[in-house]
């Protein structure tokens, strides 16, 4: 009978030479040598029955112990090798990070003046208003007739209004659609509409034969020209900050009564007229900017639709109108109308993809 | 209109700058346009002076050397080269360093050897006249070395002021200056017209002119005769106001004319009464092409439209616009017409539009005036004609006047004024407002003076009288009760910014073009139906509504590529029109909601790139299967059933383009550009175009709960093998049919030609999904599915590929 290992001095060898290990190869060589079939701690439990019943218990235990540690940690210096083996791969792995992402992932861009436009409908709605639109081939009771405009108003000429018939024309406002809207739905009525409007302008740097409108329509019992200042304060606060504030001046409109232009102060020199030592570009100086034409619907206009609960004696409320270009140019700084027809794509692509 | 301050001033100071006056008249209606300057910038360094020797310049024949004592206690030595200049003469002088007019700094020169040290000045120099003969004498009261501003309006501040089409009465100074007292209180100087002159002399003016109206054109048609005219320059302080108002000086009888309709804003026209023929005056329409040559020398024709102010054998003035030469003053006129008129405004209006000539007074007139402001303008006219050219007014006034007006009293309620502006005024302060413009209370209302007549018709009137001048600024700022008002966009609006947000998303920029289009482009689109045609387009390039946005999109293209970007995705959204019958049986009452032409909302996009390429990604050029599979997302998104079919529009490519189809409408269509089509729009690479009618779409119902996880489904791909002119959606038909109720999808997933399957076929790979709603499908009943397809696919000539 071969003489016995001492477990200790056996289990110390093989704890050292795992630790040691520095591949998956020598960690399997050690296993073999210290578990393997031939190794001394096999050889070990083998014998167990050749010795004394009252060693065999202690003998037996202390090898389990022996083998259980060491496979233990065989298992743990293999995922230590493991993660180390996959670090180096992963090392060698690695790439460019500063190349731009591929397949490319383009975002487009809308239209600046639809980027302004729903700016324009969500604070409305938020206030309450509906958005409607209307035709833009329009008759001209709708576009003048109702809304005020006497036979003789010049803008019915067609030096200021493209005709398509007789009594058919492009509107030249959004406007027709508040007798429209006011035919189709009993009061109260909340709503603004957006749309293309027409005029035969020359094109210039303020001008152009197509542009966009928004127009408001407010109609209530008891609807003021103090509600129309709060609605347009709301507006403005959200559209140029929250500290921008609004001016009601007198102005004529044939289809409201009082008629009021409304100014907002210069969102870019905070009204003061200044960007630095510069007179602001913005507001030329004045540190108000017009944005907008309002006013009282004037009873004449609702006498048209009294039959449809519009009793100018009972109902009164406001309408405005904006061009949406304008804003659009106020907000960013665009020098030339024309440009936002041009569809130069190095001129859209400034302004973000949109909302 | 221009408002110098000087002579605002006059009428009413509110004792502000000219800064605050321009704001106080903005807030009320009246808005600046612009503050500018009339003469020097600076009066400093303009003085009185007298001239104590003028002798000739020793050099120079026309030169004088003159010693000018400037109040310094020594003579100063000017030398000075007009005509007039003479010692003991009271003469504006401008020191060295004064700056001029034109902005340029005097300094001391050498003339001829003389050195001068200073200019004595003509009224040009200074900016209040336009005579440059000579020197400007003064009368002697003015003391050497005075101030010169303090003797002659050399500086002044001009308002120029935006007058909206409802205030006539603004386009005059002493408007302008009622409006300035309305807002600030300001005390206001009497009515400059007010006052009429003394007549002498036994004749009266029927003795001198008769008149004759056509009351439908006229409504009122005054005139005064003045003999002993003496035609000469006006004086210095009325040429000042006219030049600082914009209008040149001429001769004292023009100056009148043009001072007058400044002031009070009526104006007038001087005749030399010698030369209207007959003595008589007619107004009536103008014949069927009638001739007539303005003062600005024009010939013009007449239609009988038109106005004509004629005398016994011709026209003389178009009425209301503009004079004739045939009797205009001269400078050897001695008796003088002079007529002050009302006349019908919208007629005013169309006739200056027809002629394309605006006027002062066409301004004015076009606006509608009133008979009353006409005889006022008279007596103001006949003061100065009096005074200034030493005329003798001959007694009477001819005054055809056939109906005249009543004054109208307004209604106003106390209660109402705060009901509609939501803020209470004061009734004292209400009374204090309507009284300063010149209102007059009677019994609930008001009576509406003269120079309102035209816009203050109604309470809600008054009330906006009220509102602009007690400030809109004291408005309180409120927010409407918004009884059972809801906010939102409709269902359409929302779906249209999804579809526009599909695009975006995906990498295309929104276009917006013109809604008009040119024939030719639609030409070029062979596009057979005649397109909506304006009557009167800017030009022939914007002449007709487009029928579908593409020709926005491939001329935004055409920019874009001759810009040096082609690779392009680009998408519109707006609409399309289209002729819903006859346009001229429009009625002239409310049509009722119909609307005129047939618009609908489209969605088109354009692309010269199906994938964009990347650094180690290759770039797809555009097809139809890039434009198709963006019609497949946008339809997917809308939740469209819908369908491809074969179609032939002929500006595209004929065998690779579909028209869109869901249930019997027709959405738009998509395919490859006509390469002639593009080739006319100068793009060389390929283009996928794509349009839909989103009206056209009609809003699903409701997706309602499929149970699609309690029981698994069963996946299988099969390749089916056909005669390459079978499309896929034959095979997709048929594949469905065999398929039944337990095929729920089936997708495309590769398309083969070649040896494996022989020539004139393909191979289409296809992924199929099988599920039964209550159980698991055994293998037994998906291959009979499979068999069941099989036999389908063998009556389209066509097999499965093991």
């Amino acid at each position: 009978m071969p003489e016995r290992p001492n477990l200790e001095e056996l289990r110390r060898e093989a704890e050292e030479a795992i630790g040691a290990a520095g591949t998956a190869a020598e960690l399997e060589d050690l296993r073999v040598r210290y578990l393997g079939r031939r190794s001394a701690l096999t050889q070990v439990l083998r014998s167990i029955g050749e010795l004394p019943p009252d060693e065999r218990g202690p003998v037996g235990q202390g090898a389990n112990a022996v083998r259980k540690a060491l496979e233990a940690l065989i298992e743990r210096r293999d995922t230590e090798l493991g993660s180390a083996e996959l670090q180096r791969r992963l090392a060698e792995d690695s790439i460019d990070v500063t190349l731009p992402g591929d397949p490319p992932q383009p975002l487009g861009h809308l239209h600046l003046i639809s980027q302004i436009r729903r700016r324009m409908e969500d604070i409305f709605v938020g206030l309450g208003f509906s958005v409607l639109e209307g035709p833009e081939i329009e008759y001209e009771y709708y576009n003048f007739t109702a809304l005020n405009h006497p036979p003789e108003h010049p803008a019915r000429l067609p030096q200021d209004t493209f005709y398509l018939g007789e009594r058919v024309l492009l509107r030249t406002h959004t406007s027709p659609m508040q007798v429209r809207a006011m035919e189709l739905q009993e009061p109260p009525i909340y709503i603004v509409v957006p749309g293309r409007v027409y005029r035969p302008d020359t094109p210039d740097a303020t001008h152009v034969p197509m542009f966009h409108q928004l127009e408001g329509l407010a109609i209530d019992v008891d609807i003021t020209l103090a509600d129309l200042q709060g609605v347009l304060l709301a507006f403005a606060r959200q559209m140029f900050g929250e500290t921008t504030e609004v001016r009601l001046r007198p102005g004529y409109f044939p289809f409201t009564e009082p008629s009021v232009e409304v100014d907002v102060s210069c969102f870019r020199c905070s009204g003061t007229g200044r960007v630095g030592d510069e007179r602001c570009p913005t507001c030329r100086g004045e540190g108000w900017i017009e944005i907008l034409g309002s006013g009282m619907v004037d009873p004449n206009v609702l006498g048209y639709v009294a039959g449809k609960g519009y009793d100018p004696d009972r109902v009164q409320g406001f309408a405005f109108g904006m061009g949406i270009e304008r804003i659009a140019m106020l907000v960013h700084q665009v020098p030339d109308l024309r440009m936002l027809f041009e569809n130069d794509l190095r001129l859209l692509d400034q302004f973000g993809a949109g909302p | 209109m221009k408002v110098p301050v000087a002579w605002l001033r006059s009428y009413c100071d509110p004792g502000t700058s000219a800064e605050e006056i321009a704001d106080a008249l903005t807030m009320s209606g009246d808005k600046l346009e612009r503050l500018d300057r009339s003469g020097v910038g600076d009066p400093a360094g303009f003085v009185i002076g007298r001239v104590l020797e003028a002798e000739k310049h020793p050099n120079a024949d026309r030169l004088s050397v003159c010693a000018v004592d400037d109040g310094s206690g020594e003579a100063r030595t000017i030398v000075c080269g007009a005509p007039n200049v003479a010692a003991g003469q009271t003469v504006a002088v401008a020191l060295p360093g004064a700056v001029m007019p034109d902005g340029t700094k005097l300094g001391e020169a050498k003339l001829r050897g003389v050195r001068s040290s200073g200019m004595i000045l003509a009224e040009d120099e200074v900016g209040i006249g336009t005579g440059h003969a000579g020197i400007m004498v003064l009368d002697d009261g003015a003391a050497p070395g005075e101030p010169l501003a303090g003797h002659l309006p050399i500086a002044d501040e001009v308002l120029e002021l935006e007058v909206t089409p409802n205030r006539p009465d603004v386009m005059s100074v002493y408007g302008v200056a009622r409006d300035l007292h309305a807002v600030t209180g300001a005390e206001l100087a009497p009515d400059p017209a007010a006052e009429d002159a003394e007549a002498s002399g036994g004749d009266q003016a029927g003795d001198h002119a008769s008149i004759e109206i056509d009351p439908e054109i006229c409504l009122r048609f005054t005139a005064r005769v003045f003999e002993d005219v003496k035609i000469g320059p006006s004086p210095l302080w009325l040429k000042q106001r006219l030049l600082a108002a914009g209008q040149r000086p001429i001769s004292n009888v023009v100056d009148i004319t043009n001072y007058v309709m400044l002031t009070t804003g009526q104006p007038l026209h001087a005749f030399d009464l010698d030369r209207v023929r007959g003595g008589r005056i007619v107004v009536r329409r103008a014949r069927d092409g009638e001739r007539m040559t303005t003062l600005d020398d024009v010939e013009r024709t007449f239609t009988p439209e038109m106005a004509l102010v004629c005398d016994a054998e011709g026209p003389s003035g178009i009425a209301g616009v503009m004079g004739g030469q045939i009797s205009e003053v001269s400078d050897s006129t001695t008796r003088v017409l002079m007529e002050a008129a009302t006349w019908v405004g919208p007629n005013i209006m169309r006739t200056s539009k027809a002629l394309g000539l605006r006027s002062e007074a066409s301004a004015r007139f076009e606006k509608q005036l009133h008979p009353e402001q006409a005889i006022a303008a008279q007596r103001l006219a006949a003061r100065l004609m009096v005074e200034l050219a030493g005329a003798r007014l001959v007694p009477g006034t001819l005054d055809e006047y056939p109906e005249p007006r009543e004054p109208r009293t307004v209604p106003l309620r106390q209660e109402r004024i705060e009901r509609l502006l939501g803020e209470r005024i004061d009734p004292e302060r209400v009374g204090e407002i309507l009284g300063r413009l010149g209102f007059e209370p009677s019994g609930d209302g008001w009576v509406v003076p003269p120079w309102r007549d035209s816009d203050v018709r109604r309470e809600v009137d008054l009330i906006e009288e009220v509102a602009r001048v007690h400030g809109l600024d004291k408005l309180p700022t409120t927010l409407p009760a918004r009884r059972a008002a809801v906010g939102r966009l409709t269902g359409a609006q929302r779906l249209r910014r999804r579809l526009e947000d599909v695009l975006r998303d995906r990498g295309l920029s929104e276009t917006v073009s013109y809604s008009f289009t040119s024939p030719r482009a639609l030409e070029r689109l062979r596009q057979d139906a005649s397109p909506l045609r304006l009557d009167n387009p800017l030009s022939e390039e914007q002449s007709v509504m487009r029928p579908l946005l593409l020709p926005g999109l491939l001329d935004a293209a055409a920019h874009n590529t001759a810009h040096g970007r082609d690779e392009l995705g680009l998408f519109e959204s707006a609409r399309a029109f289209r002729a819903a019958g006859a346009l001229d049986a429009a009625p002239a009452e409310s049509p009722g909601g119909v609307t005129p032409a047939e618009e609908s909302h489209h969605l088109a996009a354009l692309m010269t790139v199906g994938r964009r390429g990347g650094w180690r990604t290759p770039e797809l050029a555009a097809d139809f299967y890039s434009a198709r599979a963006l019609v497949e997302v946008l339809l997917a998104t809308a939740g469209a059933d819908w369908r491809a079919e074969p179609s032939e529009h002929p500006f595209l490519h004929p065998g690779r383009q579909a028209s869109v189809h869901a249930g019997d409408r027709e959405l738009g269509f998509v395919g490859e550009l006509h390469p002639e089509v593009a080739g006319a729009w100068e793009l060389e690479r390929p283009v996928a175009v794509l349009e839909l009618d989103l009206d056209a779409l009609e809003k699903g119902a409701d997706d309602v709960y499929r149970d699609v996880t309690s029981v698994p489904a069963v996946r299988q791909d099969i390749a089916v093998v056909v005669p390459d002119d079978v499309p896929a959606s034959g095979v997709e038909a048929a594949v469905r049919a065999g398929g039944g109720d337990l095929l729920e999808s089936l997708a495309v997933f590769d398309l083969y030609r070649g040896e494996q399957v022989g020539g004139g076929r393909k191979s289409l790979a296809l992924r199929l999904e099988f599920r039964a709603p209550d159980r698991t499908l055994t293998d037994e009943e998906v291959a009979e599915r499979r068999a069941a397809i099989e036999r389908e696919v063998e009556k389209l000539g066509g097999g499965l590929r093991a």
